[in-house]
């Protein structure tokens, strides 16, 4: 039994920092750490700084660019980067459709690619849900038709998250209706400027712009852009999931949420007290917290595990559950937090740029956002019912 | 970072997990359970013979200088085998005050006959009014030229019954609820004056309330300095939180692994029970418990034997929360999973729903210490 960091780790920790304190732009921090609406130009400049340190891609070999952390550097990569306000990397290109590629993609497709990942050339988007596909993904019906040396697309994708900024989407397509569903989905890389393709906002509960429709009128995809064999597209998609699990349970974004409401309650007064002295509000605040210790143990067992050579399994799962049950938490807090200050809808607060009077707290103006945008966190990466699903199969043998 | 159990600790784990296997069927324990004593005397001695009641103590005394994780590799089993012996009262808290705050001569006195099981102890540190909280102390010891006079009430002291020595708080000065001017007293359980009034537990153990008439001490029945018991007693109720989350994990294990079995083998509609999706995910949710509750009891021994401080303080009361609120989350959709035979006497998961729930009335709640933990709060 040892819960220490070795030498080593707690040297790599230090060197984490350093970097951040030295190139962590100070204005996309302090977005980060409110809340505020990341731009993709922000973005875009925080990935070449991340490129140039060769710290971009965590889940690739060496020898396409990756950078080769063990499983406890990751999580102090996580723990640090979510602690000083590092934008959440958008995982669609470096972290999904790049191990996939890395592990089934064609040699030409790695050199095509991987190289435009890296150099944030390519902004990809994930084609996964449909309108009549969602947690039952396998029942998928966007259809392509092989004809010729191209396949035609004909379809709809939805829940397209910032596909808005994206010139790639890998798509899970129907080839063969014949068969049992899993068996007959190929994996397509397709370009967004092929004619036939359009995309649709769809706005969300807090007015944000973030996920869309993406429709496929018969748009042409050449055969070369076929990941792997044709009809074994959801043995790739299984793969990238396990990608897409592991990290969802935001423990450290959670960490740093947590500091945030504990920073705005001691700000926030009720009775002529600051509120993190209030009776009801410091018990609610210390369960969180509490639960929070317990899941960041557990989570450090499965990563302590996975240094060991396991493999994280349904175990990913009930942390997911828990994780996103606690983040959600910490985002009612926040916006209880606020009293009646969580009604006003002040856009012009929400930018970081505001130099105007706040209305009241100066970070308050994002938190009602906020708590309604996280409902998405029990909802996406499987959702929590599907997750339990998981454990009851993987772990229960139900 | 390894979160697994060495070599030594795992075998100290299988000497428990044999010996309770060997002793302690189910219906054996009904049997320990409804004897005058209330545990059963042999399984005691053989805890003492293999060493087991000394893990915690000093080796230079004896003992097997154990950590907090040893204590729980062993408390797990004996959850895990719904065992009845005081063995945490008399070895974690008794022994363990002695161990901690006595003097040389006192710990020569008791710790070997504790450390093999001659000597059984009882620790009283509740009081009617007291309600979790160890300051809260109305019993009185008053000097009486070099004697000690105790008078007053200690309220649920599982093992009282049957304990041959007692611990007991009381209050040399200062008023209820200070936490200056408490001491700690060994008293003799043959003293003249100490009545008890003895009780079976609702979860198959035997406890009393003791009852302190002009009870008197000599000197040297005082642990540690004149009213400066109250760290004493604190950091000890730390070691025991750990080594009681330890045993609830044991429980919780089996709680899990019986409900599990019994979706599995009940049948209705023509299928496994567990074939509804609404009990696979309550079970899923019950797994999910059982899990933050080993994180948590693997925190509390992180800390049990680290010195004092608010970190150790805030480590200590969320394990005891998490381990409460799980314990008792099994036990009640344990049940429920069950249906009606889960209500039932001669059925074993009603005896491990039992304990689930009283373990949350040891030692403190999940809202007593939810209230400590957020007193300790910090503002980053």
């Amino acid at each position: 039994m040892n819960m220490n960091y070795t030498a080593e780790e707690l040297a790599f920790r230090d060197e984490v920092r350093a970097f951040l304190d030295a190139k962590l732009p100070e204005d996309i921090a302090a977005k980060v750490k409110g809340f505020r609406k990341l731009s993709k130009e922000d973005h875009q400049r925080w990935q070449k700084i991340l490129s140039e340190q060769g710290w971009y891609a965590t889940h690739w070999p060496e020898q396409y660019g990756g950078v080769s952390w063990t499983p406890v550097q990751k999580h102090i990569w996580d723990e640090e980067s979510c602690r000083y306000g590092v934008p959440r990397s958008i995982p669609f290109g470096v972290n999904m459709v790049a191990p996939v590629i890395i592990k089934f993609g064609s040699e030409e497709q790695k050199q095509q690619y991987l190289p435009r990942i890296l150099s944030g050339e390519d902004w990809w988007c994930q084609g996964y849900s449909e309108p009549g596909a969602g947690s039952d993904l396998a029942s998928l019906k966007t259809r392509a038709v092989r004809e010729g040396d191209h396949y035609i697309v004909n379809g709809q994708k939805t829940w397209t998250t910032l596909g808005q900024h994206a010139n790639m989407i890998f798509c899970l397509v129907r080839t063969n209706t014949e068969v049992k569903a899993q068996e007959g989905i190929s994996f397509l890389l397709i370009d967004m400027n092929t004619p036939g393709i359009t995309v649709r906002p769809i706005i969300t509960l807090d007015g944000e712009h973030e996920v869309n429709e993406v429709f496929f009128e018969d748009v042409k995809v050449p055969v070369e852009n076929l990941v792997g064999e044709e009809d074994k597209g959801w043995t790739y998609a299984k793969y990238l999931l396990t990608y897409e699990r592991t990290g969802l349970a935001g423990i450290g974004l959670s960490k740093a949420a947590l500091t945030h409401l504990k920073q705005l309650a001691s700000r926030r007064v009720k009775n002529g007290k600051p509120l993190i002295q209030d009776p009801t509000f410091s018990q609610r605040i210390a369960q969180v917290e509490i639960d929070l210790m317990a899941a960041a143990i557990s989570n450090l067992r499965i990563v302590a595990s996975v240094e060991g050579g396991g493999v994280p399994g349904a175990e990913s799962s009930m942390l997911k559950v828990r994780g996103t049950e606690i983040r959600q938490a910490i985002n009612d807090l926040a916006r209880r937090a606020i009293g009646p200050y969580a009604i006003p809808f002040a856009e012009e607060e929400m930018d970081q740029a505001y130099d105007g009077e706040f209305l009241s707290d100066p970070d308050a103006a994002p938190l009602a956002a906020h708590y309604f945008n996280n409902r998405k966190l029990s909802i996406f990466g499987g959702s929590n019912e599907i997750q339990k699903n998981i454990v009851s199969k993987m772990i229960l043998g139900l | 970072m390894d979160f697994r159990l060495n070599e030594e600790q795992q075998m100290l784990q299988d000497t428990v997990a044999r010996l309770v296997r060997g002793e302690y069927s189910f219906e054996k324990r009904l049997e320990y359970s409804e004897t005058e004593l209330g545990f059963s005397e042999s399984f005691w001695k053989q805890l003492g013979e293999l060493g087991l009641m000394a893990v915690p103590f000093p080796e230079e005394l004896g003992g097997f200088g154990g950590t907090g994780v040893e204590v729980q590799s062993v408390m797990t089993e004996l959850g895990r085998g719904l065992c009845i012996e005081p063995y945490l009262q008399s070895v974690v808290l008794g022994g363990g005050l002695i161990s901690q705050a006595g003097n040389e001569q006192q710990k020569e006195q008791w710790l070997a006959g504790i450390a093999t099981g001659e000597t059984q102890v009882a620790v009283g540190l509740q009081e009617p009014q007291s309600f979790y909280n160890t300051n809260d102390v109305e019993t009185t010891a008053e000097k009486a030229g070099s004697d000690y006079v105790l008078n007053g009430r200690k309220a649920v002291v599982i093992g009282g019954h049957s304990a041959d020595l007692l611990v007991v708080s009381a209050r040399t000065s200062g008023s209820s609820r200070d936490a200056s001017g408490i001491s700690l007293f060994v008293i003799d359980a043959n003293a003249e004056g100490l009545d008890r009034r003895s009780y079976p537990t609702i979860d198959g153990a035997k406890g009393c309330d003791l009852f302190l008439n002009n009870v008197k001490v000599g000197a040297d029945a005082l642990l540690g300095n004149e009213g400066e018991a109250a760290d004493v007693i604190e950091y000890q109720v730390g070691r025991a939180i750990s080594a009681l989350c330890g045993e609830a994990v044991g429980v919780m294990e089996v709680a899990c692994d019986l409900t599990l079995d019994y979706l599995k083998q009940r049948k209705q509609f023509g299928v496994p029970i567990g074939k509804f999706q609404v009990l696979q995910h309550r079970m899923a949710d019950m797994m999910s418990e059982l899990e933050q509750a080993r994180s948590m009891a693997i925190l509390a021994a992180s800390v049990a034997d680290e010195p004092q401080s608010d970190e150790r303080r805030r480590v200590i009361a969320a394990a005891k929360n998490v381990i409460s609120r799980s314990a008792q989350f099994i036990s009640e959709k344990g049940i429920q999973s069950h249906g009606g035979i889960g209500m039932t006497w001669e059925y074993n998961f009603a005896h491990y729903a039992k304990r689930l729930v009283m373990i949350n009335h040891q030692l403190g709640d999940d809202d007593f210490h939810l209230e400590r933990y957020a007193a300790l709060l910090e503002a980053n």
